[in-house]
């Protein structure tokens, strides 16, 4: 008796996942960025993108490093980063068709309203090098993510070698924007962020806009198809069909549409072309 | 609305997306447990009646399995279902049937190593009998099961808030997939990363509340179930 | 299906049982035949239970050969032993019998007539669906025999089936044992109840310390017993 019951059970939950699996005919897999998920893009945009063509995305948010490598393994279709320099590499690797800036949007310079380190209006490399001297508070992702590459090339810009450098003051979290944010509300310290998650982040205590507007801060996206010629699995057509829309004047405006209690939170920059 | 009652809020609104969550989260981890009944019940069973050299480590081993953390499972089955993994051309990774999966290798051990412990107690009680009446290998572990069930069912219990409660491992097989493969702990992590705490605490509370809901009423079978067998 | 074959006679030659310097069963001569019941008396600690067990084929001798119908590795379908406290599978009254049928193989299509005809045998026709743990001692006794009886067995063996139970329950155990023994199955019972041995023994094995003192017939051994721990035990002094 018990043994029929778990048959029909297993019989019923199998029959449960297969009606769930099936659903997934026209869709895609986008391996892309906390920040482009925790800011709330994609929530916006891919409805949109559906609603226009029947595609399913289903988006896996991740850092650019982790995202580019679940690309590598053939596990998404299409890539949507922001570290120019890991897409140059991944493309040159054979891993991706062809590269196209999509969007931009800047980094912003976080820190207490109290601005222990006394930073606030700096340039950029100013204000790094000032907080490495004083010690201050600082959160770095730590997860060779986009942001994380940024920051990393920021500290170099600035003069500051970070890897001989670190001490107390420089805690690596190896997490996401969200949660680097989070950690930086808790300790009152310093944190690079993209403009979009932190336009978006509730979770503010303490924390403000120490230094933007930097040229330096500029935070460029890109999207690329994952190559067939290195994983037949790649969904060709439908991913392209995603990267054609978002480039095209329909997609930008669309993403142009985004704010946050009236902000724009990126600027698309497709016309551009890319590499 | 306030921030402290937005997940309230959701519920109370009949919220699709949140609904879609918890059937997901209940889908996902039921089909684990179920899976892992199946499994574990016979392997512990199995292991509580054969007597064989390294039967002792073994039983040591399965014990140990029940701490075995989430994200490691999760991390094995990734490469194992990554398209550049053995299993890859099933293109099953980021599914909610490779987040079963990992659940129920998860829970396996969490549901065979007290069926093991139950149903070798209890064969003390019945050898002599079962002996006696010619019970073969099957039967014993069948009719062992059957008479252990009331006990066995809080191993199912253990083995489904082990699943319904983990992050690590359907984060990393199932990709907290929007509307896809997001659940209850994947969007309490996502809500937190963005900072949106009160939302992930209501999130939270969901679930805690579900969990116990869930527990009460096998609780309550178990009660009425034994009053009616004795 | 059923071994063509019978179980009878039971013969243990030379039968010991010794664990580790102890020994429980000494060198045990006894044929067991066909006919009215045998019952094995004797004190607490003399190797009754063991005995039954050996006979079931629970155990194995650590010395000496035991036969059934001549055979060595006889199967036990067709024995049945009922234990002094038997175990009840966590079902119902009839469930329990339709376990016990189910093992014997008889086909599920007439289990249930089966059921109801084990169920009339013992008198518990009216608990039927009652969980069969909550049933009372002579209640188990009783659905024990009937799980035993469903095995349709040539040789029941019982242990003390009666050592707990009140006299309405002993005797409505000991009648069912009766018609058993009646219907042709051969009853060997252990027993410490001279009373009990005047109502159902045809034979008696007398044992004292792991070793057969007496045997014969149960009024020569009740009312002339030939040895002095018999003579002791048939008066009621303590027999150690």
């Amino acid at each position: 008796m018990s043994f029929r019951f778990a048959s029909l059970a297993l019989a019923f939950s199998i029959t449960a996942l297969v009606s769930v699996a099936s659903a997934e005919e026209r869709s895609i897999v986008v391996a892309s960025t906390t920040s482009t998920q925790d800011s709330g893009l994609f929530g916006y945009l891919l409805p949109i993108f559906k609603a226009k063509t029947g595609i399913e995305v289903k988006v896996i948010a991740q850092g650019t490093g982790q995202a580019l490598d679940t690309a590598r393994r053939g596990d998404a279709d299409v890539v949507f980063v922001h570290a120019k320099a890991q897409e140059e590499k991944f493309l040159a690797e054979g891993f991706g068709v062809k590269r196209f800036d999509v969007m931009y949007n800047d980094f912003v310079l976080i820190g207490p309203k109290s601005d222990p380190a006394g930073v606030k209006g700096k340039d950029i490399e100013t204000a790094l090098k000032t907080i490495q001297a004083k010690g201050a508070p600082f959160v770095s992702r730590g997860d060779r993510s986009g942001t994380h590459s940024a920051e990393l090339a920021l500290w170099r810009q600035a003069g500051v070698d970070i890897g001989a450098s670190k001490g107390p003051w420089y805690r690596e979290i190896g997490q996401g924007m969200g949660a680097a944010l989070n950690t930086a509300a808790a300790m009152n310290g310093y944190v690079l962020s993209d403009r979009g998650t932190w336009l978006s982040f509730r979770n503010r205590g303490d924390l403000d806009i120490v230094v933007q507007g930097d040229k330096r801060l500029f935070n460029q996206y890109g999207v690329m198809l994952v190559n067939p010629a290195k994983h037949p699995t790649v969904k060709q057509q439908l991913g392209q069909a995603f990267i054609d829309w978002i480039i095209s004047p329909e997609g930008q405006a669309s993403i142009a549409g985004y704010k946050i209690d009236g902000q724009q939170l990126f600027f698309p920059d497709a016309e551009k072309k890319g590499s | 609305m306030s921030d402290e009652f937005s997940a309230l809020q959701l519920i109370l609104d009949g919220d699709a997306a949140l609904f879609a969550i918890v059937k997901l989260s209940l889908a996902v981890s039921l089909s684990a447990v179920v899976l892992a009944a199946v499994i574990g019940m016979p392997l512990g069973a199995l292991l509580g009646l054969s007597r064989f050299r390294g039967r002792s480590l073994l039983v040591v081993l399965l014990n140990s399995l029940m701490g075995l953390p989430p994200v490691v499972v999760g991390l094995a089955v990734y490469l194992l279902l990554s398209r550049s993994g053995p299993l890859g051309t099933f293109g099953i990774l980021f599914t909610p049937t490779a987040m079963v999966i990992a659940q129920t290798i998860l829970i396996v051990p969490i549901i065979a190593a007290p069926t093991r412990q139950t149903v070798e107690d209890l064969w003390v009680e019945y050898r002599d009998e079962l002996t006696a009446m010619d019970v073969g290998p099957a039967g014993r572990m069948a009719t062992l099961l059957w008479d252990a069930r009331f006990s066995l069912v809080t191993a199912l219990l253990a083995g489904f808030g082990r699943a319904a409660a983990e992050v690590g491992a359907v984060m990393i097989v199932g990709g907290n997939i929007d509307g896809f493969t997001r659940t209850m702990t994947t969007a309490v992590a996502l809500e937190t990363s963005k900072g949106n705490l009160p939302l992930a605490l209501g999130l939270g509370l969901i679930l805690v509340t579900i969990v116990i809901a869930i527990n009460a009423a096998a609780w309550g079978t178990r009660i009425w179930s034994e009053r009616q067998v004795g | 299906m059923r071994a063509p074959v019978s179980d009878l006679p039971l013969v243990l030659d030379g039968v010991s049982l010794r664990a580790g310097s102890i020994t429980i069963l000494d060198r045990l001569n006894l044929t067991i035949a066909s006919g009215a019941p045998t019952l094995i008396v004797g004190p607490n600690g003399a190797g009754k239970t063991r005995l039954l067990r050996l006979c079931m084929g629970l155990d194995r001798p650590t010395a000496g050969h035991i036969t059934w119908g001549g055979r060595a590795d006889s199967p036990m379908a067709r024995r049945a032993i009922l234990f002094q406290r038997p175990v009840m599978l966590r079902r119902t009254t009839a469930a329990n019998i339709a376990y016990a049928l189910a093992l014997a193989g008889i086909p599920r299509s007439e289990r249930a007539e089966r059921v109801g005809a084990l169920l009339e045998r013992v008198g518990l026709s009216d608990l039927a669906q009652r969980p069969a743990r909550r049933l009372s001692g002579g209640e188990q006794q009783r659905l024990a025999l009937a799980r035993a009886l469903a095995r349709d067995p040539q040789i029941l063996l019982l242990d003390e089936p009666t050592a707990n139970l009140d006299p309405a329950a002993t005797r409505s155990v000991e009648e069912i044992v009766q018609s058993a023994a009646e219907s042709g199955i051969k009853i060997v019972m252990a027993s410490h109840d001279l009373g009990q041995v005047r109502r159902l023994a045809s034979h008696v094995i007398f044992m004292v310390r792991g070793a057969i003192c007496e045997q014969g017939k149960a009024g020569d051994f009740l009312d002339h017993p030939t040895t002095e721990e018999a003579a002791a035990f048939v008066r009621g002094d303590l027999v150690i």
